[in-house]
């Protein structure tokens, strides 16, 4: 009687297995990738947004300092979109009859507020604070990129779960003295593996377990 | 439970709360005699309800099941069709939200960012809210502008920190969006302009007769500048007449009061020097009496014992319906209402009071002996108090036993700015009216007298004669019906005022938002009355105060030497200056009242008038503990909060004794027809263990047809039964109908299986001072605590931990609707509670001890235990209960796929599940309301309490901003903080000085199932009582002697 499958059937099947095993693989890390991908996190895209504000100009250009528009970021979960009024100090003396600025003057003269588009949007069931972790040594560089760089604003980090634990688990790699927080371009003067757990113990930053716990920012 | 086509569907939570929709069936029958019987053989000690102590079946679905039987299954009669339907949408759908990308969000900044205002920063401002004619200071949460939670205001003399539940719940009123929001002239919308210029033409036309048919009907006034605005009115137009109306109203103690003292004035017992206190049907420990808040921690300051035993009062109360204060009680005798006024006497005659005699009410001779001599053995420092529900007679006999025994007590002036006796005023108008002498009626308030009136009195047929009517009110209610111009009224977080608390105290009524839908406040309807019809009422507010201060300048406050000739400018600014102390502080201070010279009448004996006797049944109208007296009918939070007592929610029931009930054949649910001075009406019995014999209580405010949405149709009208001749009390007969209806009450569910090895421990004082530590007899199950699978965790910062004293807790439930407000919890509807599903985080475990006719009442709060072996932890497939570092069982929303084995494994039951989207994501208004700060739950999520994981965060952030510890008290819960008598503590139990550490390290300290040994945070400090060793009473549960045999086999 002969076979019904040819002999080289045996090496197709176990090549199938082999290519099946990796084309599982594949797809596993396909998925992976795909969700840590800017697509999926909204990272690196422009948004439009009423007046096209650039930080570049306005930080690396002029040297505005952050918490000059940032204001509650010491004291408040939010770190806060200034008033147009805040604009308006400047914008009344300088560039007060440009046509791109009309939004902003429109704004304080209607009494009608600017509608901001939001850049970095975590999940309502997070409790972000940015208070905390500027106290703590926690640059605006760290999380929000080189905004001296962006004529317009993007949001760099992923945002997801994982980024944020990756300083929860070992906030040391990241942590600054508190001078050098709004910093842009930060170069630690000592090595960071040294002045890092220094300034974790000087700050008094909770262990993990503390600061993973789900309750930091799940309530 | 039967696929019965008329069952309601569970879908529609928001339409389920209408009468009619849910099948009619009475409760299950009970042998009251059977039940007697395994009581007095040592049955339970603690039990919830008659149906327990009978062992239904029904009781033993709720005591042995996460949930009654089918409470989770999908019981709509859906075919096969329709569920392929409904799941294939399903599987669309979550393969669509899958994909999905978060919506864009805006960030809307302001233009002008007003001062002090720091996104994401919540404001505490101070204000008062007014109910029945006393206000209780506020501090009021505002998040970007928006009003979210009422706190007490820490400072304000009659809060100290407190609210009741009522000020809890009335933030939601603000959002509620049935309110009234346009004017209205015959149901149809006017602009203001023309409202004004109706009110402006009636007014010129009574000019001729200086308007002699001119009527003014408000609520009991405590504003000092509304007052005057009436009385400017009254000036200009001497003949119009005002009326003060509340269904609910104090005419008795204001009688009493007068005619003992010849004055209107308001008594205040000092209960911190009362050794002794005998409360006459005066329910002065829940939330609904005026003076509740600071009875109620003067109370609880008496109830400690940790410090010295002998500390402890004794309370003896005589009531008729069992109430909270009934409840507290060492001793409690049920009595008709009607015949307290005998035992009054009785206890009158024997306490030394001249001139007057009686005899005690059968069967209440020891009661009366021993009060009597209690009294005596402490005269100074003793109280007899007298509800506002007992005639003036009443009042009267107990000023002369107070003034006798010498008790702890002042008279002030009272905190309305013009006493009077309301029910005779309204009478009177309506004789008015009929006369055809009214041709303007002008009615201002929520006190709904259309509704809420006598029914004697036909309020809303008679006033059909008045030629122009009308009402302002924040509801278009019953009574705005029946009037030609309806004005939106402002909450009162919406519009300035004023008012005087029960000492007198005057805070500012400061608004929070501007009104919602362009409403006027009581001030700016008043003007239209006046010279400048369109003054606002801030301007009223602040001229009334600006001429008042400069009558009262503080001395030496600015540097002048009280120079009355100060140029304007500088009293200006002064004032200024003060205007925002004020403000700022809630109240003025220094404006309580002094205490009046009260010299009692000598010969007050003889101006007692006797009432009648109620031979057979007699009936009680009493407010309601939860709706008030009709105001509160439209609001979710406050009616699906179960009474104190009856725990039962949405509705009001004709309450009455098991006796009674037995007696008539009636069971819980079965409608009685109640006959009263010849009016009859319809409502369904309720079995409270406790309550007098012979006597039916009612709670108005129900079965309103003009609510609102939520409240319209719920429970029955009890007002239509009413009469000014017998507005608390009067005679009735009661027949059985046959029909039967649904009350929804929770007293069964959350049953705890292991409750009677003491689940609630209570010694006597006696007991007390001979065992300190006799809550540890009751650790039947000696386990080393030390056994666990588990490896112990070291704390090396904080861990959170609760104590609740069950000897100051009185189980108002304040706490419950704090901890809504707080957390965002949804309400369910009647028929979701009756499947077991209301979301409550924490509720008031209400237990029964001893024979059905005369039981011991205990309350025990019971939130999350926070367990250290947590069973639910271990069981949750996904993670989404865990443990903190600080110990608290975490609830991880984003990660609950809702499986709930974790609440399946709670022997305590506090873990409550979104069956269905409870939350109403759509209406704006319930969006305003919300606390940024918690999650806002979907379907299928577990949750619980976290111990306000919100306000810890925050407050741990605040204190490592500040590079310090977190301070002890700094946190406080929102249950602790609502809490009037301090009865929970929330705090760090390792650090051995805080106040919960040393709690935990009292003798009376335990946790409840303590041998599951899962170590409960929340524990309990045992009840001490304190009942006359020389009356009969219940055993203690809890205490080696009441632990009989019973539970010991589990």
């Amino acid at each position: 009687m002969s076979q019904v499958f040819p002999k080289s059937t045996n090496a197709w099947s176990k090549a199938s297995l082999i290519t099946l095993v990796f084309a599982l693989l594949a797809l596993g890390w396909l998925v992976l990738t795909l969700q840590r991908s800017d697509f999926v996190t909204s990272a690196n895209q422009f948004i439009e947004q009423p007046v096209q504000f650039s930080h570049q100009h306005h930080v690396g250009g002029v040297g505005i300092e952050c918490r000059y528009c940032h204001t509650a970021v010491e004291v408040s979960p939010s770190a806060g979109i200034p008033p147009t009024k805040t604009c308006i100090n400047c914008h009344s003396q300088i560039w007060n009859t440009s046509p791109y600025l009309e939004p902003v003057r429109a704004s304080f003269r209607d009494d009608t507020p600017l509608n901001w588009v939001r850049v970095h949007d975590l999940p309502d069931f997070v409790y972000f604070n940015h208070s905390i972790h500027v106290r703590k040594g926690v640059g605006c560089e760290t999380c929000h990129g080189r905004v001296d760089r962006m004529p317009l604003m993007r949001q760099v980090q992923s945002l997801q779960m994982e980024w944020c634990l990756d300083c929860h688990r070992d906030p040391s790699r990241f942590v600054r003295p508190r001078d050098q927080i709004t910093t842009m371009g930060y170069q630690p003067a000592l090595a960071q593996a040294e002045l890092g757990p220094r300034l974790v113990r000087e700050y008094g930053i909770a262990g993990v377990e503390e600061l993973t716990n789900c309750s930091v920012c799940h309530r | 439970m039967s696929l019965d086509p008329t069952e309601p569907n569970p879908e529609q939570p928001l339409d389920v709360q209408k009468r009619g929709t849910l099948r009619l069936r009475a409760g299950q029958a009970i042998d009251l005699q059977r039940v007697r019987e395994q009581l007095q053989q040592g049955g339970p000690p603690l039990w919830r309800s008659l149906e327990e102590v009978a062992d239904t079946a029904e009781f033993r679905n709720y005591l042995h099941r996460e949930f009654p039987a089918n409470a989770s299954d999908w019981l709509d009669p859906v075919g096969r069709r329709g569920f392929l339907k409904l799941m294939s949408a399903s599987m669309a759908l979550a393969g669509a939200t899958a994909c999905t990308v978060q919506p864009q969000e805006l960030i809307v900044p302001y233009v002008r960012q007003p001062e002090n205002e720091i996104p994401g920063k919540p404001l505490f401002f101070a204000t008062a809210m007014t109910l029945g004619g006393v206000a209780t200071g506020l501090l009021v949460e505002s998040h970007e502008g928006r009003p979210t939670k009422i706190e007490g205001n820490p400072d304000h003399p009659a809060s100290r920190g407190a609210t009741d539940l009522f000020a809890q719940g009335s933030v939601l009123t603000l959002y509620d969006p049935d309110r009234s929001k346009t004017v209205l002239h015959l149901g149809e919308i006017r602009p203001w302009s023309a409202a004004l210029a109706a009110v402006r033409g009636g007014l010129s036309a009574q000019a001729a007769t200086r308007g002699a048919g001119l009527r003014l009907l408000t609520e009991t006034v405590a504003s000092p500048s509304l007052a005057a605005q009436i009385q400017q009115l009254l000036a200009q137009q001497p003949n119009a007449k005002w009326i003060q109306w509340e269904p609910v109203n104090r005419d008795n103690a204001r009688a009493g009061a007068r005619t003992a003292f010849g004055q209107y004035l308001e008594p205040h017992y000092d209960l911190t020097q009362a050794d002794v206190i005998v409360s006459l049907d005066a329910d002065f420990l829940s939330s609904e009496g005026a003076h509740n808040l600071h009875y109620m921690r003067q109370f609880a300051s008496r109830r400690r014992v940790e410090d010295n035993a002998d500390n402890l009062n004794r309370l003896y109360v005589v009531e008729s319906n069992h109430t909270v204060t009934g409840g507290r009680a060492d001793n409690r005798l049920a009595l008709k209402s009607s015949q307290i006024e005998a035992f009054a006497r009785a206890v009158a005659a024997q306490s030394g009071v001249a001139g007057i005699i009686g005899t005690a009410p059968a069967g209440s001779d020891a009661f009366v002996d021993a009060i009597a001599q209690d009294l005596a053995a402490h005269r100074g420092r003793a109280v007899v108090m007298v509800g506002d529900s007992q005639p003036a007679a009443v009042h009267l006999i107990a000023h002369a036993i107070n003034a006798a025994i010498g008790a702890p007590v002042t008279y002030l002036p009272t905190p309305e700015l013009v006493p009077g006796e309301q029910t005779a005023a309204l009478r009177e108008l309506v004789a008015d009216i009929r006369a055809g002498q009214v041709q303007m009626l002008v009615i201002l308030g929520e006190s709904n007298p259309v509704f809420s009136a006598p029914a004697d009195l036909q309020f809303g047929k008679a006033i059909q004669s008045v030629s122009l009517r009308v009402h302002s009110g924040m509801f278009f209610d019953e009574t705005a019906q029946q009037c030609h111009w309806h004005v939106p009224a402002a909450h009162y977080l919406e519009a300035w005022s004023d008012a005087r608390t029960i000492d007198g105290t005057v805070s500012i009524v400061q608004p929070l938002i501007q009104p919602l839908y362009g409403s006027k406040s009581v001030h700016e309807v008043m003007a239209t009355l006046s010279e400048r019809p369109e003054r606002s009422g801030y301007d009223t507010v602040r001229e009334y105060w600006f001429a008042w201060a400069a009558l009262n300048r503080t001395t030496g406050s600015t540097g002048s030497t009280g120079s009355t000739s100060a140029p304007a400018s500088a009293a200006a600014a002064e004032f200024e200056q003060r205007w925002r102390k004020w403000l700022h502080d809630g109240f003025i201070a220094g404006t309580a009242a002094m205490p009046t010279a009260a010299a009692l009448a000598p010969d007050v004996a003889t101006r007692i008038t006797a009432g009648a006797a109620i031979d057979g049944l007699e009936v009680n109208f009493r407010r309601d503990p939860t709706v008030y007296d009709g105001r509160f009918a439209n609001n979710g939070w406050l009616q699906e909060l179960p009474k104190p007592m009856t725990k039962l929610t949405w509705d009001n029931a004709a309450l009455m004794a098991p006796a009674t009930a037995d007696a008539n054949g009636l069971h819980n649910g079965d409608i009685i027809a109640i006959t009263h001075d010849g009016r009859t009406i319809n409502v369904p019995a309720w079995v409270v263990p406790g309550h007098a014999k012979d006597a039916i209580t009612l709670t108005v405010g129900y079965g309103r047809p003009l609510a609102g949405d939520l409240g319209s149709g719920t429970g029955f009208n009890t007002y239509a039964l009413r009469g000014s001749s017998a507005m608390f009390f009067g005679g009735a007969t009661i027949v059985r109908t046959g029909d039967a209806y649904d009350l929804v009450g929770t007293q069964d569910h959350w049953a705890i299986e292991d409750k009677n090895t003491g689940i609630v421990r209570a010694a006597t004082l006696e007991e007390f001072k001979q065992n300190p530590a006799f809550v540890k007899q009751m650790e039947h199950l000696k386990l080393d605590k030390r056994i666990s699978l588990y490896a112990d965790k070291e704390y090396r910062g904080q861990q959170w931990g609760m104590a609740i004293d069950l000897n100051t807790c009185t189980g108002c439930t304040a706490c419950v609707i704090a901890c809504v407000a707080e957390n965002n919890i949804p309400v369910v509807g009647k028929a979701q509670v009756k499947r077991n599903r209301e979301m409550h985080w924490l509720r008031i475990d209400r237990y029964f001890a001893g024979s059905p006719d005369t039981p011991d009442t205990y309350v025990q709060p019971m939130p999350c235990q926070q367990c250290e072996n947590a069973p639910c932890e271990v069981v949750c497939p996904v993670s989404a209960t865990v443990h903190s570092a600080e110990g608290l069982n975490d609830m991880v929303y984003n990660r609950c796929v809702g499986t709930r084995y974790c609440s399946n494994n709670c022997p305590w039951k506090v873990r409550r599940f979104n069956f269905l989207l409870y939350q109403d994501w759509n209406t704006p208004q319930f969006k305003l309301q919300r606390n940024p700060d918690v999650t806002v739950r979907s379907r299928g999520i577990m949750e619980k309490c976290t111990y306000c994981v919100q306000r810890i965060n925050a407050a741990r952030i605040q204190a490592k901003r500040e590079d310090r510890a977190i301070r002890d008290g700094e946190i406080l819960t929102a249950c602790q903080a609502v809490c009037p008598t301090d009865a929970i503590v929330f705090g760090d139990i390792n650090d051995p000085n805080s106040r919960v550490a040393r709690l935990k390290g009292s003798p009376r300290n335990y946790a409840t199932l303590e041998d599951l040994n899962t170590r409960p945070r929340t524990t309990y400090l045992a009840a001490v009582k304190n009942p006359n060793p020389a009356l009969p009473h219940n055993p203690m549960v809890g205490t080696p002697h009441a632990s009989t045999d019973h539970g010991a086999g589990h």
